[in-house]
Order: C-alpha cells, then sequence, then structure tokens
C-alpha cells in the first residue's frame, strides 16, 4: 500500500475515540457469534427485565434465527464501518460526535432487532429514528444536509407515529405487548375485527421506514451523510428495520389478501421504479441508494408471501444484499476520499492504482450482478425460485423481477467496471492513490464473505438461513437448500435471460440516460411535492398564529376565556347539567360581607380610570380570597395567597411608570368584554355547584390526615403532601416555574441591548 | 426613590425578612410554612431591598445570579429525590434520619423531604428575583 507519503502530514485516525467503537461492536459481534450455533440448533434466547410493571412493559429480548441475522449484520458490518471511518474522518472536528452518533445508532438497532415487547421496540425504533437523523444530518453546515436530515426525521417520525398506535391497538387487541405471546394466536389476531387497522397502522410505519412507494423520496436525499454512514444504514440497517418488523409479524399477520396483495404489488412496484432511477444516475453514491430501493422493495415483496421458496429467497437475498451493498458503497467512498468524486462519467482507469478496491468492487458487483459462484447467483436464483411459487399471476411479477434485476446488472457494471477499467481521459481532481488498510478492509471482508458463502452455501444454509425460515415459517422443514448448480430449469433459464437483457442495458445506459430523464420529469416529482406540503403546512401555521395569537395581550386573554367559556358552557349545555339552586341557609354574614367585598373589588377595578385605583381594587380582590382561605382553615395557602398578592402588587407598580394613562373619558368601554367576563364567571360558578350536587369523595383526605403524622412525620398536612407524598407534581411544578423565570429574563432582556452589569 | 430612611430601614427589613423565611422553611412540615412560603417571604425581602436601593446593591448583596440559584435549588430538589431511588425505594420516597433518637423522643430529624423544600424555596426565591431584577432593570 502507497499511502505512506499522503499520510506523513494527514492525522491516520483520532486515537482511543476511534478505536473503543470499534471493540465494542467487535464484542457484540462476538457474543453473537458464540450464541449462533445454540440457535442453529433450533433454540430460542428469551431474557426479561421488568421495565413499568404496572402497565405491563418488560423490557424483554428475545434471539431467534431472524434476530441473530439481522444482530450479527448490524453488528459486523457495524465494526467495520467503525473501523472505516476512523481513517474516512480521520482529524475531523467533530469525529468524536460522530462514533457517538454512529455507535448509538448500532447499539439502537440491535436493540430494535432483539426486543420482544411491542412499547420497548417502539422505543428503540424512535433512538434509530434520533440517531439517524443526527447522522444524515451530520454534514450540518449545508442547507441540503439539514433539509435530508429533516425529511427522514419526518417521514419516518410521521411513520413511526403510525406504528405506536398500531402497537397498542394490538397489544390491547391481543391481551399482551409480548411478541413471542401475540404470534403464536396468528389465526385469533388474523380474525380479530381490528385486524385491518392495527395491519394498516403497522405497514404505515414500515413502509415509511424501508422506503417503500410512495414514501421511497427520503432515502436517495439521505445520501447527504459521510459515504460510511450510508454503508451502515443503506446496507444492513435503517432501512432495514421496517423490512424487519414485517419479517417478525409475518408469522402473525401473513397470508391473507389484504397482506398478501399490499406487500406484493408495493415491493414490486418499489423494485422496478428504483432500478430504473437507477440506472439514470450518474453520482456512484446515488445510483446505490436506489439499487438499495430495489432491493427493499424486492425484500417486501417476498415477505408477502408464505411458500417455502420464497421465504428462503428472502433470508438469502437479506443476507447477500448487506454484504454487497455495505461493501460497494465503502468502495465509492474509497474512490471518492482517493480522487475527489464520485461521478461515474469522469472517473476511469483506477483499477492499476486502487488494486485492492478494485478487487473488492469487483468481487461484490459480481454478486450483485448475480455471477456464479457467488452468492448473489444463489440468491438471484432463489428469488425466481420464490416468485414462481407466487399463487396468484406469478409471470407479472417474475417480468418485474427480472426486469429488475437486469438492471441491477446493468448498475453493477456502472459503479464496479467503469471506475475502474474504462479510460475517459479526464483529469481527476485529486491524484488517486490506493486507500490504507482499515479502508480496505471492510469492503475487501464484506465482498470476499459474499464469494465465500457461494462457493460453500452450507455454512450459511445451516447458520442463519435455516433459523430465519425457522421464524418465519416455525418450521426448517420448508427451507430449500442453497445451491450452485440446480440443474436446468426455469429459475436458471431467468437468470440468462437477466444476463443478457443486463448487457444490453449496461452496453446502452448512456443512450438510454435522455429518455430515462424525460420519463421521470414528467412523472410526479414526490421531492417536490414534499416542499410544497412543507410550505403549505409552514402558511396554515402562520395563518393561524395570525388569528390566535396576534402579539396584543387582549386578544390572547379574549382567546384564552372565550375557549373556557365555550368549552366549559357548551358541556354543560349539551349534557344538561344545570344544577339546582343551592342551599343558602346556614349562610353567614361574614360569608356575605367576604362575597361583598370580593365582588366591589373587582367591579372597581374593570371600571376605575385611574391605575393606581384599579392595583388597589385588585389587591383587594386577593385579600378577599385569601380571607376565604383562612374562614375555611387553610392557613398555608391563605399565607401563599397574600404573599403573592403582596408581589403582583409590587411587579404591577414596577410595571405602571411605563404604561399610558387609562381612556379618562370611559368611552374605552368594551361590551363584548363585559359578556365573555360575565359569561365566564357564570359558567364556573354553576360548574362549582355542579360539583357540589355529587358527594365529596373523602377518602383521599382522610389517607392523608391518617399517615401524614405516621409514615411522613409531619403535621401540616399541605406541606407533606407537597414535598413528600407528591413530590414529583411538585418537581414537575418548580422547574415550570425556573423555565418561565428564565422565559421571562429572556424576554426582559431582548427587547433592549443588555445593559451594564 | 431616594430616601435615606427608607434604603437603611429597608436593609434592616431585608434581613428580617430572609430570617422569618428561613424560620417559614424549617417549621413548615409540622406549622404554617415550607418552601413556597418561604421562598416567596424571602423574595420579597430582596424585591424591597431592590426598589429601595437600586437592583445594582440588590444584586451586590445578594452575590449570585437569582437564575443561578433558581436553577441550584431545582438540582438539590432533583438529588433529594434521586437519593432515595439509590436506595430501592420509589423516586422522591422521603428518607429520614433521626439524629439522638430516644423510645420517648424522635431527637432530631433530618430528612431528603427538608431538602427538597429547601430546593423548591431556592427556585421560588431565585425565580422570583430573576423576574423582578430584570423588570425593574428595563425601566
Amino acid at each position: 500500500m502507497n499511502d505512506d507519503t499522503a499520510t506523513a502530514t494527514k492525522p491516520t485516525g483520532n486515537g482511543l475515540v476511534g478505536l473503543i467503537p470499534v471493540g465494542i461492536a467487535l464484542l457484540l459481534f462476538g457474543w453473537f457469534l458464540s450464541l449462533a450455533p445454540a440457535i442453529a440448533d433450533g433454540q430460542t434466547l428469551r431474557v426479561v427485565w421488568d421495565w413499568v410493571p404496572s402497565l405491563g412493559i418488560s423490557m424483554s429480548f428475545l434471539l431467534d434465527g431472524l434476530s441473530l441475522t439481522f444482530a450479527l449484520l448490524i453488528s459486523g458490518i457495524g465494526a467495520l464501518v467503525l473501523l472505516y471511518s476512523n481513517t474516512y474522518l480521520a482529524g475531523h472536528p467533530q469525529f468524536a460526535r460522530f462514533a457517538l452518533f454512529l455507535t448509538s445508532f448500532m447499539l439502537a438497532m440491535l436493540g430494535l432487532v432483539l426486543a420482544d415487547n411491542l412499547i420497548g421496540l417502539f422505543v428503540f425504533w424512535e433512538l434509530t429514528t434520533i440517531t439517524s437523523y443526527l447522522l444524515i444530518g451530520f454534514g450540518h453546515d449545508t442547507t441540503k444536509g439539514r433539509r435530508s436530515a429533516l425529511q427522514a426525521l419526518f417521514v419516518t417520525g410521521a411513520g413511526a407515529l403510525a406504528l405506536l398506535a398500531g402497537f397498542i391497538l394490538l397489544g390491547f387487541s391481543m391481551g399482551s405487548f409480548e411478541l413471542s405471546e401475540i404470534l403464536v394466536q396468528a389465526d385469533a389476531l388474523k380474525a380479530h375485527e381490528m385486524y385491518l387497522p392495527i395491519l394498516i397502522l403497522i405497514l404505515a410505519g414500515t413502509f415509511t421506514k424501508s422506503a417503500q412507494f410512495p414514501f421511497h423520496f427520503w432515502l436517495p436525499n439521505a445520501m447527504a451523510a459521510p459515504t460510511p454512514v450510508s454503508a451502515f444504514l443503506h446496507s444492513a440497517t435503517m432501512v432495514k428495520a421496517g423490512v424487519y418488523l414485517m419479517a417478525r409479524m409475518h408469522p402473525g399477520m401473513s397470508g391473507t389478501d389484504v397482506w398478501f396483495w399490499t406487500l406484493t404489488i408495493a415491493g414490486a412496484f418499489t423494485a422496478v421504479f428504483a432500478s430504473i432511477l437507477a440506472l439514470r444516475q450518474t453520482d456512484l453514491k446515488q445510483a446505490l441508494a436506489y439499487t438499495t430501493l430495489m432491493a427493499l422493495g424486492t425484500l417486501t415483496l417476498f415477505l408477502g408471501q408464505t411458500s417455502g421458496y420464497a421465504m428462503t429467497a428472502f433470508a438469502t437475498f437479506l443476507v447477500v444484499h448487506s454484504l454487497y451493498k455495505a461493501s460497494l458503497f465503502l468502495v465509492v467512498g474509497c474512490i471518492d476520499h482517493s480522487t475527489g468524486t464520485r461521478e461515474a462519467d469522469v472517473l476511469g482507469g483506477l483499477g492499476r492504482i486502487m488494486p485492492f478496491t478494485a478487487f473488492a468492487a469487483g468481487l461484490a458487483a459480481l454478486s450483485m450482478a448475480g455471477f456464479p459462484p457467488f452468492l448473489g447467483f444463489i440468491g438471484k436464483e432463489l428469488k425466481y425460485a420464490g416468485i414462481l411459487a407466487i399463487g396468484s399471476e406469478p409471470f407479472i411479477f417474475a417480468a418485474a423481477l427480472l426486469l429488475a434485476n437486469a438492471l441491477m446488472f446493468a448498475v453493477a457494471g456502472i459503479v464496479a467496471l467503469r471506475p475502474f477499467w474504462q479510460r475517459t481521459g479526464i483529469a481527476l481532481p485529486r491524484k488517486p492513490q490506493e486507500a490504507p488498510w482499515t479502508m480496505l478492509a471492510g469492503p475487501v471482508i464484506l465482498a470476499v464473505l459474499g464469494a465465500l458463502f457461494g462457493v460453500y452455501p452450507d455454512l450459511l444454509q445451516v447458520s442463519l438461513v435455516d433459523p430465519t425460515v425457522k421464524s418465519l415459517l416455525g418450521s426448517i422443514e420448508d427451507s430449500k437448500e442453497l445451491k450452485l448448480w440446480a440443474g436446468v430449469n426455469m429459475p436458471l433459464i431467468m437468470s440468462i435471460a437477466t444476463v443478457a437483457l443486463g448487457a444490453a442495458l449496461y452496453l446502452g445506459h448512456k443512450r438510454l440516460r435522455p429518455a430515462l430523464g424525460r420519463l421521470v420529469d414528467a412523472s410526479p416529482q414526490f421531492d417536490n411535492g414534499w416542499d410544497r406540503f412543507l410550505a403549505g403546512l409552514k402558511a396554515f401555521a402562520a395563518w393561524q398564529t395570525r388569528i390566535i395569537q396576534p402579539g396584543i395581550l387582549r386578544r390572547y386573554i379574549f382567546a384564552t376565556f372565550a375557549t373556557v367559556l365555550i368549552a366549559i358552557g357548551g358541556t354543560m349545555l349539551l349534557r344538561n347539567a344545570m344544577p339546582a339552586l343551592p342551599d343558602l341557609s346556614d349562610i353567614t354574614f361574614q360569608n356575605v360581607a367576604l362575597v361583598v367585598l370580593i365582588s366591589a373589588g373587582a367591579l372597581l377595578t374593570a371600571v376605575t380610570s385611574s391605575r393606581i385605583a384599579a392595583m388597589a381594587a385588585l389587591g383587594v380582590v386577593g385579600i378577599g380570597v385569601a380571607m376565604i382561605f383562612i374562614v375555611f382553615s387553610a392557613p398555608d395557602v391563605a399565607i401563599t395567597q397574600l404573599l403573592v398578592e403582596t408581589l403582583v402588587v409590587v411587579l404591577v407598580a414596577v410595571a405602571l411608570l411605563r404604561l399610558p394613562v387609562l381612556d379618562e373619558n370611559g368611552r374605552d368601554r368594551r361590551p363584548l368584554d363585559a359578556i365573555l367576563a360575565g359569561g365566564v364567571g357564570l359558567s364556573v360558578t354553576l360548574v362549582l355547584l355542579a360539583v357540589l350536587e355529587t358527594p365529596l369523595d373523602l377518602r383521599l383526605t382522610e389517607y392523608f390526615e391518617v399517615t401524614s403524622w405516621p409514615e411522613a412525620f409531619g403535621r401540616n398536612i399541605v406541606n407533606v403532601i407537597l414535598v413528600d407524598f407528591r413530590a414529583l407534581d411538585t418537581f414537575g411544578e418548580i422547574a415550570v416555574v425556573v423555565i418561565a423565570a428564565l422565559s421571562a429574563y429572556a424576554l426582559l432582556r431582548t427587547t433592549h441591548p443588555r445593559k451594564d452589569p | 426613590m431616594n430616601s435615606i430612611i427608607l434604603r437603611v430601614g429597608t436593609q434592616y427589613l431585608c434581613g428580617i425578612l430572609v430570617l422569618f423565611s428561613l424560620y417559614m422553611l424549617i417549621r413548615g412540615h409540622n406549622e404554617p410554612g415550607g418552601g413556597f412560603i418561604g421562598g416567596l417571604i424571602g423574595s420579597t425581602g430582596f424585591v424591597l431591598f431592590a426598589l429601595a436601593c437600586g437592583t445594582a446593591d440588590a444584586r451586590n448583596a445578594l452575590k449570585v445570579m437569582p437564575q443561578n440559584i433558581a436553577m441550584a435549588g431545582l438540582g438539590i430538589a432533583l438529588l433529594a429525590g434521586i437519593y432515595a431511588a439509590i436506595f430501592g425505594d420509589a423516586l422522591f420516597t422521603g428518607q429520614w434520619l433521626f439524629i439522638n433518637e430516644t423510645p420517648e423522643d424522635k431527637g432530631i430529624p433530618i430528612s431528603t423531604v427538608l431538602f427538597f423544600d429547601i430546593g423548591v424555596y431556592l427556585v421560588v426565591f431565585g425565580s422570583i428575583l430573576s423576574i423582578v431584577f430584570a423588570m425593574e432593570e428595563e425601566i
């Protein structure tokens, strides 16, 4: 490797910060690998910790064939990608942040594929959403990076909300939040009246996450992330989360017509649509992004089925795709790192300069194109066998798959052949050189694995494919054998057709591009639609803010009280809950005097034209209320009330110096305000009277009276409730107090530049 | 307001109010009082001080930014709540220690509940003062 001269001045790594995450990932990978024999024997492992026992939510983890396959891919590719990015982003000032994001993402992803509890799974699901948002937006100094990150966050986040609703429906319908308990009741679930809503909500979550049409547009934009992130997120992890969940739900929900048609059609359409778009790209990374969409579509298509061939094809293609796609993304990263460009039309002749990169790219691309003896060939044969096993209309879907595979063949050539072997004669932005070994380890290992599993398919069959099929179908009897030569049959003929069509497309792709461009331009642009949708949302928000929050305090108060009046008064009218007149026989002179005092104060506040008088009258109201508390023996509340009144008077007195005088002629009378005030007062009175009609439940009061001294060692029940029985509530309240104070401080400070301290 | 009598008088009044507020805070568990009330009384003292002598003097007398007092109070309250969780109880369960406890007399009680109340006191005290000081400086 000839990187010595160039790296003499540049840092080659990031010290411990770069190596610790690699160690974590390797340890996890080793641990999962050590569990593989047990899983291959047909065992499943389950670990449970109580989390919120009162709600039946536990942190339970389940390791079976499906989760193990994902866990190995995530931790294994994670380790290689982390090692790679340590060099790729060497010396980047924010590398520590990057390593933290990527490691957190990997751990969240592992939690997702291992979780057995619906709520736990959802929490990890959202953690991957948030960490992938941070990763995609790592280049946050560009508008494009920020937009892409936000788009991915919004699309997958909205889907996740639907998913949460679906999970809650599912949990309550089946009486359990444990997946292992839900999925064994498949017949009950499919016959349940809530099956369709549950299915729609869960698919909304998985289709957005796995970028199925029409939610596909965020994925190519997410290529704004650094290349190692794309390699990780778009090969084995983030976008596969949706696929994973569909596979996880497969035993419980598949087999119905709606499941079959939704997944089959969405998957097939996404696969063809994406591979056509992939051929059009000139940016290598974008081309790979679209082929990722194609792979996700294919995986979704197979999950729509229930046949053994389809499931074996799913399990195999899952591994195939993760291996070659991660490898190719990393290769593109090497090319970009070395030459400074990713444009397919510019790159050429790198084969001699970067032999190891070319080697990895070649192996991965041959697997992607589906040549024997690579695993990709076996995967493709199984895909054709699986598609021919579809119950209805197999030939339409087989034709779609054939077209998509041929396009993949062409894209594999564009990405892995041309940059290394074509002659362009165009000068590259940088003088290329071979990548260092830390960056080659990932692509080479993954590409070699693709070839190794192709030659020895039994390795993969026993360790991962059979256990995965068992997770999906319940037994390994239907798992089909992975073999390179299965005789002359329909899949083989289709393979030959694929190669022929793919070669033709590869040779003609430059001439096809303008036509494809016109086709794409003529079809609806989802990315632009997204912008219009956001603009509309913002315009709506601005409109309703202008109406409700015009910046005039009086209007705010009007809106607030009008809402209160409509909510309370309306409810009472609708429910016909008018209370009877109260019994006034035991009323005392003291009570009457207080009521008169408070009413007089309130009235004076409203009608006076002097601010000082209004303030004093308001103080009278406050003190009157405090006296009510004293009469009904609540000294703590009364003291607080009095003190707050005092402070309010001080605050108003300070503010008073700045306010203009009131309208002294008294013309500024607003009848509408008076009506509103009267209405709110009346409705609140009626509500209080209605409340008094139902007997007061004194159990809590008695409980506090009895337990306050023996259990909390306090005689002042109000204080004991505040600081002991309800301390968590109090903590929330004081947090609000601090936030309010800081906000008020910030508001006061921002109106004028800060004076000298 | 530049009256020497008011200024001198307020300085003493402020001290007395703060002392009284601490008394209300400590006795709060058994008699009317507590962190909220104590914080209100204490801050009233400094609000009066700021009115009579100006916020610059009041800030000097306080030495610490009122926002920081409020934040510290929130932190103390949180720690008092977490303390219980460390010992296996639910968050914010009161933990008690009775110094010189005898069968007849409970001795001097020390509890996380008291620290929580001190946190409440500091939050109320600091929050009110940060708003009032900022308002007065604004005008």
